[in-house]
C-alpha cells in the first residue's frame, strides 16, 4: 500500500472530525485496558513473566543467526521448505512462485501483518490469484480496501451498520432484503461465505507469532480458529514471518505466549494456538502435502545495529495502542501506514523511511503509557526521542522553528539577557491583555486557535525571589 | 544455497558484530531451561482446570469410564437438540465405545464440511488456563477440530497436567513432534464487530470436554 504517513496532521484531522470513528475508539479505551488489567491480576507471576521474556529475546537476539539456521536445519528435517528473502520483493516473488508452482487458483489468507507489510494480496490478486482473508475483521477491511487500523483488531474503528453494508455490496448474490442488524447476522453470513473459501482454497498463508529454533515449528495464535482451517485445508501452507519472530524452545515460546494473550486482549491465552511442524505425516488423513516457510528479514538486521535493537523484542500484541493517548484519538489509519500506534511511531520510519513517516514519533507526548504496559519493555518514548533527533539533525525542519529555538538558546545561555527579555515581554503582554487573556497572539495561533492564551500576571520567579518573597 | 540467505545471515552477523562463540545456544537447544511456571500450573488440580474451561465457555462433563463416555455424550447431545450423527476419530480407543448403545450412529474419517458433531481424543489437558492439547496424526485428524459446529473432546484425567511445559515434557517423550500440535481454550470466537465477543466464527460454536476419571497422572 502506498503510505500516506507524511500527510499525518490532516490524516489526524479527518480522524478527529470523524464521528464513527470516535465512538469505536471510545470503545476500544473502554474495553482492552480493563481487561488487561483484570488478566494481569489475575497472575501474580506476570511481571516474573515479562521479565523472563525479556531475558529470552534479548538472548535469542543476540544469537539470531544460530537460533535461525537451527529453525531452518529443523523445518527441512520435518520435510519443510525455507526461504529467505532480503525484502518485501524478493517475499512477494517467493510466494508467487510457490502459488504458480502448485498450479494454485485459490488462495486463503491468515493474518498477518509481514503480509500487510509486503502487501501481498495485492501482488497475488494482480498475478490472476483469488485471495481471501479468512480473519473476519481482516475480511472486512479486504472488502473495504482498507488497511488495518489495529494490529490485532484491524477492523476495529467500524461499525455494524458499515460492516453491513460492505456485505450488502460484496455479497450480492444473497437476498438484498436480509436483515443484517445483529452481529450474529453478520457473523453467520461471513461464516457460511468463507467456509466456501476455505473447501476450496489451494494454498493457505498464514502469519508466525513466534517459529521454534528447537522444533522447526511454527506458531500462530488466533482466536477463531481460521489459521487451522488455512493450514489445514489446502494442498500447500506457506508461513511468513519476519526473522526476529524465532525463540529457542518449545518451554521459551511457553513463556511468550503466557504474556501475549494477556497483554493483546486481556485473555489468559488465545482459543487457538497452532504449532505447525512440516507437512502431512504418513497415515495423516488431513494437512498439506507441502509447507514453506517464508523468512524475511525487510530491514530487520539494519534494526539490530544501534538504537533500535530492543524493537525487534516486540510480540505485536498491541497493548501499546490500547493505552495511548494518541491512538486512542486519532486511530490507527492516521499513521498512514501499516503499523500503528507507539509501536507503529517506531517501525514505520526504520521500514519505509524517517523522510515520509518523520510525523510519527513526533505524534506523542512521551507519556510513558506504552512502555509501561509493553509486555516486553521496549523503551518506546525512548525510541521515539531517538527518532526526533534523527529527524532534527537531518533538518530541515521549519525554518521558523530552526529560528525561534536558535534565538532561544541564545537568550537562554546569557541569563541576564534572558532576565531582561523574558521580564520586558510578560510587562508588555501584561498590558495589552484584555481581561487577564488573549483570543489571538501573533505567532501562537497554533495555541489560540483553540483556547485563550492567559497573561502573564506579575513578575517572574528569580525577580520575585530576589525580593525576598521566598513563600 | 541461496544468494539471499547468505545475504541475511552476513547482516545479521554484521550487525551484532563480535560475540562469545557459543554463548549458551546449543546448551539451551538440547536442555531447554524451565520457564516461569505459573502457581496455577503448579499442580495438575482438576478444579483449576474446571476454572480455566468455564471462563471462556468450555462445557465439562465427567465419567466415571471410558464405557461411560457414550451415554454422557448422548445426554449432552439430547439436552441440546443436536444431531445423534457423529464423526468419530479413527482411534483405537475411541472404537470399541458402546456408541450403538447410547443410540449413535458412528462414522469414522477425518472432518468435512458437513459433518455437525466431532469426538476427538485429547493428548492432554492443561491446568493451567483450561486447555485442551490436541495433536495431528492418523487417529486424530485435525479437521474433527475445526470443521463441526459441535466439537466433543473426550480426555482422561491422567493426562491432565499443569502446566504448557508438562505437556511438552510429554510430547518430547513421544518423539518427533506431529505435523500439528494445537492448544484450545474455548469455542471459536471473534471480537471484531464493534468488539463484542461472538461465538461460533469459523470453527465450532461449541467446545464439550468428556473427563474420564481415571486417577492422576
Amino acid at each position: 500500500m502506498d503510505a500516506t504517513s507524511h500527510t499525518f496532521s490532516a490524516n489526524a484531522r479527518t480522524a478527529l472530525a470523524d464521528v464513527k470513528l470516535q465512538r469505536a475508539l471510545d470503545r476500544l479505551a473502554e474495553g482492552f485496558p480493563a481487561r488487561r488489567r483484570d488478566a494481569v491480576a489475575r497472575l501474580p507471576e506476570f511481571d516474573a513473566l515479562r521479565d523472563a521474556a525479556v531475558a529470552i529475546k534479548d538472548h535469542t537476539i543476540l544469537n539470531l543467526d544460530r537460533y535461525l539456521e537451527r529453525f531452518e536445519a529443523k523445518v527441512l528435517e520435518a520435510g519443510g521448505r525455507v526461504h529467505w528473502c532480503r525484502d518485501a520483493a524478493e517475499a512477494r516473488a517467493t510466494i508467487l512462485s510457490i502459488c504458480t508452482r502448485a498450479k494454485a487458483k485459490s488462495v486463503t489468507k491468515g493474518k498477518t501483518m509481514v503480509g500487510e507489510e509486503i502487501a501481498i494480496n495485492d501482488h497475488l490478486a494482480a498475478n490472476g490469484l483469488d485471495v481471501v482473508e479468512t480473519d473476519l475483521g481482516e475480511y472486512i477491511i479486504q472488502l473495504r480496501g482498507e488497511p488495518p487500523s489495529h494490529i490485532i483488531a484491524p477492523a476495529i474503528h467500524l461499525s455494524k451498520d458499515q460492516v453491513a453494508d460492505t456485505f450488502r455490496k460484496a455479497h450480492g448474490t444473497l437476498p438484498p432484503a436480509r436483515p443484517l442488524t445483529e452481529s450474529r447476522a453478520l457473523l453467520e453470513e461471513a461464516r457460511t461465505v468463507l467456509r466456501s473459501r476455505f473447501l476450496g482454497a489451494d494454498v493457505g498463508i498464514t502469519g508466525a507469532n513466534f517459529l521454534i529454533a528447537e522444533t522447526g515449528s511454527t506458531v500462530t495464535v488466533t482466536n477463531e480458529g481460521n489459521a487451522e482451517l488455512t493450514m489445514t485445508l489446502p494442498r500447500v501452507h506457506i508461513v511468513l514471518a519476519s526473522i526476529e519472530k524465532v525463540v529457542p524452545t518449545l518451554e521459551d515460546a511457553a513463556t511468550m505466549l503466557r504474556v501475549l494473550a494477556r497483554s493483546a486482549t486481556g485473555q489468559d491465552v488465545s482459543v487457538y494456538t497452532s504449532f505447525a511442524t512440516g507437512p502431512r505425516r504418513p497415515g495423516d488423513l488431513d494437512g498439506p502435502e507441502e509447507f514453506n516457510v517464508v523468512l524475511l528479514d525487510n530491514g530487520r538486521s539494519a534494526m539490530l545495529e544501534g538504537e533500535l535493537r530492543e524493537m525487534l523484542r516486540c510480540i505485536r500484541c498491541g497493548a501499546c495502542l490500547n493505552h495511548c493517548p494518541v491512538y486512542a484519538a486519532v486511530g490507527g489509519h492516521a499513521y498512514g501506514w501499516v503499523y500503528s500506534g507507539p509501536m507503529g511511531a517506531v517501525l514505520t520510519p526504520a521500514l519505509i523511511g524517517l523522510d515520509p513517516a518523520k510525523h510519527l514519533p513526533e505524534a506523542s507526548t512521551l507519556c510513558g503509557r506504552c512502555e509501561e504496559v509493553c509486555p516486553m519493555r521496549i523503551p518506546i518514548p525512548k525510541m521515539l526521542r531517538h527518532w526526533r533527533e534523527r529527524s532534527w539533525q537531518r533538518g530541515p525542519s521549519a525554518t521558523r522553528s530552526r529560528f525561534g529555538l536558535a534565538v532561544w538558546a541564545f537568550v537562554a545561555a546569557r541569563p541576564r539577557l534572558y532576565r531582561w527579555a523574558t521580564g520586558a515581554v510578560a510587562a508588555l503582554l501584561a498590558r495589552l491583555a484584555t481581561r487577564g487573556r488573549f483570543a489571538w497572539l501573533p505567532f501562537a495561533s497554533a495555541w489560540t486557535g483553540t483556547r485563550d492564551f492567559p497573561a502573564p500576571e506579575g513578575r517572574g520567579f528569580v525577580a520575585s525571589w530576589n525580593r525576598g518573597e521566598r513563600r | 544455497m541461496s544468494v539471499a540467505r547468505a545475504a541475511v545471515l552476513s547482516s545479521v552477523r554484521r550487525a551484532l558484530g563480535a560475540r562469545p562463540s557459543a554463548s549458551g545456544v546449543e546448551a539451551r537447544l538440547t536442555e531447554p531451561p524451565p520457564g516461569v511456571i505459573p502457581a496455577r500450573g503448579r499442580n495438575d488440580s482438576v478444579a483449576m482446570f474446571l476454572e480455566g474451561a468455564a471462563r471462556v465457555g468450555t462445557t465439562v462433563d465427567r465419567a466415571a469410564s471410558a464405557a461411560e463416555v457414550p451415554a454422557r455424550i448422548a445426554a449432552y447431545l439430547a439436552e441440546r437438540n443436536l444431531s445423534t450423527a457423529i464423526k468419530l476419530a479413527p482411534d483405537p480407543d475411541l472404537r470399541d465405545l458402546p456408541w450403538a448403545e447410547a443410540q449413535l450412529q458412528t462414522r469414522e474419517g477425518r472432518g468435512e464440511d458437513h459433518d455437525t458433531v466431532s469426538v476427538v481424543q485429547a493428548f492432554a489437558a492443561v491446568a493451567e488456563t483450561g486447555t485442551l492439547v490436541m495433536i495431528s496424526g492418523a487417529e486424530s485428524p485435525t479437521t474433527l477440530n475445526c470443521l463441526p459446529d459441535t466439537h466433543i473432546v473426550v480426555v482422561h484425567s491422567r493426562d491432565l497436567v499443569g502446566a504448557y511445559d508438562d505437556a511438552w515434557a510429554r510430547l518430547r517423550a513421544r518423539g518427533a513432534l506431529p505435523r500439528l500440535v494445537t492448544w484450545i481454550t474455548g469455542p471459536s470466537r471473534t471480537a471484531d464487530i464493534e468488539q463484542e465477543i461472538l461465538v461460533g466464527i469459523h470453527g465450532p460454536r461449541r467446545l464439550h470436554v468428556v473427563m474420564i476419571d481415571d486417577g492422576q497422572a
